[in-house]
């Protein structure tokens, strides 16, 4: 299973799940990144990290290491 | 008396709201978290209805220090009636609020705010359909435009006095429901009817503050944690993350019947955004927009009017007009010289820079309202998280290279609190304006020649900011979970220049009676100190070789002997430097005879100053220990403002002055030993001690790492 950290730019995912537990991933669930959600990977900040997703209509940014928790499909 | 709660996610327009209603002094800014303390007022005409703007939030969990203010308020001071500010350009995760703050029991109005955007889209929201399927009143308000928000306040009135609670209704799956329903049975009185709901899911969610709160029995927390396993085992996920999942399908459903989106295009926002933060134009635009900053607040305008406050309003003007009307009344010329000199000058020379902090406020104001500073965020993470610090840290850092009032002012805008607290320790580290004599003074007299002295000092500064940040982020006080950087980029908007004005307002005004206090009586006693002492004659005004200064310096002057100044003129030119960095000049330019007025250039002063140091290591160790030590009493008055805590103003001081120590100890023994100016000793090993012990502290592995 792939992780949304290595979605490319400009492309389209469905998170089917997120590791981790306790602050961290309540924070990334809170933000409305849920099971069956659809996210589109908008872009990379120019040094490479973090990276801007499209989630429910708003703009989020999110670090790589942490993108790392949510699988996708 | 009614009690109104302000509620609703960061960027949803809620302060932009809360002024309005009230009209009292607050500011609107696009940081997440922006308003962390309650702020309260009272309803514009209405005395008796009372407003808490709570902080902005996502959800109502238990991890983050806002949340767990708005849900302690929310259920232990029962307000009367909740307004739930809903972005409605935003409204899925918005309502993921709006569905825990109804579980409250607590009656809720819901704001459908910025609806001018929402119809500008072209998107429809049922407002009639949302309301039935929330089961709670919905009105629309354009906030940043005043339409509405009395309309909000009325209805929120016209609940509180009908109802005092409600009973949130079902909205879970029915499996969900029917366990949440048998935890309900459990803790049946403990709590009011119209909090059972709030308690249960709460319980389900293993909320430990919750769990803590209620008298269970060992055997009903068995029962309960039961249950929850089973679900979970059927369900095959966390209850917490059911909880989660089970919200967003509900909101999912509430959306499609509700709210009609016209196709998606890329709005104005995002056509913006394409180029700010696009790979390769994303640098060189910030340094760009940074450097404008910086010009106009630092370098060209903010300079010219400093200028003119100190030499022409306060120098010319106050001082002089005051000294000649001293002298008129026949004032004795010591208190013409303790109120002209003392206090005039020294809290002058603070207040000179407002008008200056006046630009720069709203300059970084701007960057905050229109959604930018979030980008810089953004684009600067990835090198300032490798010091413990902040992408927002850029900010005061580069503001520090002109003055460091403002620069850890700017720390504001940085809503964790363990990076700004790093920021503000660290920030100072920076060579500030004032500093920049002294550099030439030092390399002027002991290093003629050498151009890349002033580089060398700001790679010296910056070194200490990593330093300071690899080696603090290993202790205990800056450990913890690492605070995730799940950050919203809002959409860009044009500022309202009332929230501009009001936000530079509260800063300026902060600054003035905060660092304003601590400057009048440090200048005061700065004065006192170099102007008075025991003569001949007894005590009485001096000069400033035979003043108490003079003393405290012979005094205190052993402790810097190690540093290779241990003389009673460097230690007072170093406590001297407190008040303000450029003071070092004037009162070496006083002790060595020469004068208050004399430049850093001085032919006599070098040569003085040459005579003072025994090498070069020794000058460059007094250099890097006033440029590193302790701030100025304007930026301690600085420090003690953001940190809001004097245990933590004392701890940022002391840090800075020891490492301010060991460094001057480390450049002045090792220079000195390797150079063959000085001889292997106790102070070698105690430099190389002290090295040994920073390289630890730099490599060791962080054993706080999550």
């Amino acid at each position: 299973m792939d992780t949304l950290r290595n979605v490319k730019c400009g492309c389209r995912a469905r998170i089917h799940g997120l590791n981790g537990q306790g602050a961290l991933k309540r924070r990334l669930m809170d933000m409305g990144l849920t099971k069956g959600t659809e996210v589109y990977v908008r872009k990379l900040a120019p040094l490479g990290d973090p990276m801007e997703i499209s989630v429910r209509g708003y703009e989020l940014s999110i670090r790589k290491s942490d993108a790392d928790m949510i699988e996708v499909e | 008396m009614i009690k109104v709660a302000l509620a609703g996610n960061p960027n949803s327009g809620k302060t932009t709201l809360f002024n309005d209603l009230t009209g009292s002094r607050q500011y609107v800014g696009n940081w997440p978290g922006v308003t962390v303390q309650k702020k309260e007022g009272t309803l514009r005409r209405k005395k008796d209805v009372i407003i808490t703007d709570l902080p902005g939030i996502y959800s109502l969990s238990p991890y983050t220090p806002e949340e767990v203010v708005t849900r302690n308020y929310l259920l232990k001071e029962q307000p009367s009636v909740i307004l739930d500010i809903i972005d409605s350009t935003n409204i899925e995760r918005n309502l993921y609020l709006t569905t825990q703050l109804i579980e409250t029991g607590i009656p809720a109005v819901g704001v459908l705010n910025m609806m001018d955007l929402l119809e500008k889209r072209g998107d429809t929201i049922d407002i009639k359909k949302l309301s039935q399927l929330l089961k709670c009143e919905i009105v629309e308000t354009s906030a940043l435009k005043s339409k509405g928000s009395f309309e909000a306040a009325d209805k929120a009135i016209e609940l509180a006095k009908k109802q005092k609670t409600t009973i949130p209704q079902k909205i879970f799956a029915d499996s969900l429901e029917a366990e949440l329903l048998k935890i309900q049975q459990i803790i049946g009185d403990m709590v009011g009817q119209h909090q059972l709901r709030w308690y249960s899911i709460k319980l389900f969610e293993r909320d430990k503050r919750i769990l803590g709160e209620l008298a269970l029995s060992d055997n009903q927390k068995k029962v309960i944690e039961g249950i929850i396993k089973n679900y979970e085992k059927k369900a095959g996920d966390d209850s917490e993350s059911i909880i989660i999942n089970e919200r967003y399908e509900f909101i999912g459903k509430v959306v499609k019947e509700c709210v009609v989106k016209k196709n998606v295009f890329e709005s104005t926002s995002d056509k913006i955004d394409k180029v700010l933060t696009d790979r390769w134009l994303a640098l060189p635009i910030f340094a760009l927009i940074i450097f404008v900053v910086y010009y106009v607040s630092v370098s060209s305008l903010g300079t010219i009017v400093t200028g003119w406050t100190n030499d022409v309003l306060f120098g010319k003007y106050i001082m002089g007009n005051l000294s000649v009307w001293f002298d008129s009344i026949g004032a004795t010329a010591w208190i013409n010289d303790l109120v002209v000199n003392g206090i005039i000058g020294g809290v002058g020379a603070v207040l000179g820079f407002v008008p200056q902090m006046f630009i720069l406020f709203l300059l970084l104001s701007i960057l905050e309202d229109c959604g930018y500073m979030s980008r810089i965020a953004f684009i600067m993470d990835k090198i300032f998280r490798k010091f413990g610090l902040s992408g927002k840290s850029f900010i005061p850092m580069l503001i520090s290279s002109g003055c460091g009032v403002p620069g850890i002012m700017a720390s504001k805008t940085i809503e964790n609190e363990k990076d700004r607290r790093m920021t503000i320790i660290t920030t100072t580290f920076i060579p500030c304006g004032a500093k920049l004599p002294v550099i030439a003074l030092i390399g002027g007299a002991m290093f003629p020649g050498v151009v890349w002295m002033a580089p060398a000092v700001y790679f010296i500064g910056i070194a200490a900011v990593v330093v300071s940040g690899i080696m603090l982020k290993k202790t205990r006080l800056f450990a913890g979970d690492p605070s995730p950087f799940v950050l919203e980029l809002p959409a860009y908007h044009v500022p309202s220049p009332r929230n501009l004005f009001m936000h530079v307002w509260e800063r300026e005004k902060a600054f003035i009676i905060k660092a304003g206090t601590v400057i009048f009586v440090a200048s005061g006693l700065i004065w006192f100190l170099s102007g008075f002492g025991f003569a001949d004659s007894g005590f009485g005004m001096v000069g400033a070789e035979s003043s108490l200064l003079a003393d405290i310096g012979n005094i205190i002057a052993p402790i810097f002997a190690p540093l290779g100044f241990g003389n009673w003129k460097a230690a007072v030119a170093t406590v001297s430097g407190l008040l303000a960095k450029e003071n070092i000049v004037a009162t070496f330019g006083v002790l060595f005879g020469l004068g208050s007025d004399v430049a850093e250039d001085n032919s006599g002063l070098l040569q003085e100053l040459q005579s003072m140091f025994s090498f070069g290591g020794a000058a460059m160790a007094f250099l890097v220990f006033n440029m590193l030590c302790a701030p100025c009493f304007a930026a301690i008055g600085a420090i003690k403002r953001e940190m809001a805590s004097a245990k933590w103003t004392a701890f940022a001081i002391g840090y800075q002055t020891i490492l301010a120590y060991a460094a001057a100890l480390v450049v002045y023994q090792l220079s000195g030993w390797l150079g063959g100016h000085l001889s292997f000793g106790i102070g070698t090993v105690a430099a190389i001690t002290v090295l040994v012990i920073m390289l630890y502290m730099l490599f060791r592995s962080n054993k706080y790492k999550v």
